[in-house]
């Protein structure tokens, strides 16, 4: 019952998402693109790219996107496909609220916390493995088709990161790039 | 009922008009509920504080902090609504529109343009992230084996989010006895 799968899988994804939205990245391409394969890594890109145009965190964004490709991919009409997507993205909220609930009650206390501190100690640097793996996983023959595929990957990092250029206008930039290339 | 409308409406604005998420919300957020003598500003920096320690999406759980100090549990599930009703809004009606436009030849093109593009945009947070959170030699190890793991072995990444706080508490405490 794809349903059900897409609800505990988000779930855990919610769960265990420490460091934002790019970090998530990984996550939700081990589950849904690797192990469940509900999806495909180039509708996988083209869903990322799309939730980092839009307004709204990209965790909420992706979730509602996955949840309705993935529903639709399985052979459902729309209408299910709707529903699919109200459920990844109810499912990834569920764990914050019993956190932050919790974390409530307790909260001066959880604030100065050592073992939340040195926790962190490990949780920083793996995250940062965790953006890194999202990119390497996502540098596949679908993304990468030719030479011209390479120079827009480099002009788009070199954009963004050297000349601090928005990531909306990198983006923009790249679809009219592949225009006139392709 | 006006307190939960203007709770509503507010998480609703903080969701349509941030693009990009995370910690571009932040000041749009802060000006929301500070500004409107809601939470004052050192409270709202302690729950800025906590709400990074915590798994989840960012946005979401300041949602869920702010809704239930000022109206408990009803109040944060109100704010939660507000906040995702956008993107589930607009995600919806890109995802209907798409489905049907995706084969078209130009689309494809713009598309051919933007994958690499967007893989260069996850690369940038995480040498940003690398920078901000100060590796040294020694923790940029734990980023690179992390990084292999998932990308060459297919390892869970909730694995290596186990072991890394696990790694981080049991060198912490070690630190501590010394």
């Amino acid at each position: 019952m794809i349903f059900l799968q897409l609800f505990w899988v988000y779930l855990k994804i919610g769960l265990f998402n420490f460091g934002g939205g790019y970090a998530m990245l990984s996550l939700i391409q081990h589950e849904i693109v690797d192990k469940h394969g509900w999806i495909t890594t180039q509708e996988f890109t083209d869903i990322v790219a799309i939730s980092q145009m839009t307004p709204g965190p990209i965790g909420i964004n992706s979730a509602t996107y996955v949840g309705y490709t993935a529903v639709l991919n399985a052979g459902y009409p729309p209408a299910m496909a709707i529903l699919g997507s109200a459920v990844t993205t109810i499912s990834v909220c569920i764990p914050s609220f019993i956190l932050v609930l919790l974390v409530s009650y307790y909260f001066t206390r959880f604030r100065k916390n050592k073992y939340v501190e040195y926790a962190f100690l490990g949780l920083r640097p793996a995250t940062v493995g965790l953006i890194a793996a999202a990119a390497l996983l996502l540098m596949t023959p679908d993304n990468f088709i030719d030479y011209k595929s390479i120079l827009l990957f480099g002009a788009a990092f070199l954009l963004t990161w050297k000349l601090k250029v928005h990531p909306i206008l990198t983006i923009l930039l790249a679809g009219i790039a592949g225009l006139i290339l392709y | 009922m006006p307190m939960y409308l203007a709770l509503f409406l507010t998480f609703l604005r903080i969701g349509a008009f941030t693009i990009g998420g995370g910690y571009a919300m932040l000041p749009l957020i802060e000006r929301e509920v500070v500004g409107r003598g809601w939470i004052n500003k050192e409270d709202f920096y302690d729950l800025f504080t906590v709400a990074q320690t915590m798994p989840g999406i960012f946005a979401v759980n300041i949602a869920i902090f702010v809704g239930y100090k000022l109206k408990g549990i009803p109040g944060s599930v109100v704010c939660v609504l507000g906040s995702i009703l956008p993107s589930f809004l607009i995600i919806l009606t890109i995802a209907l529109f798409f489905t049907q436009i995706k084969d078209n030849v130009w689309v494809e093109k713009i598309f051919k343009g933007l994958r690499p593009a967007v893989v260069a945009l996850i690369v940038v947070p995480c040498i940003t992230l690398a920078q901000s959170v100060g590796l040294t030699w020694k923790t940029v190890i734990i980023s690179i084996v992390a990084a292999l793991l998932i990308w060459l072995l297919g390892v869970s990444p909730i694995y290596i989010i186990i072991m890394a706080a696990a790694g981080g508490l049991v060198y912490g405490l070690r630190i501590k006895r010394d």
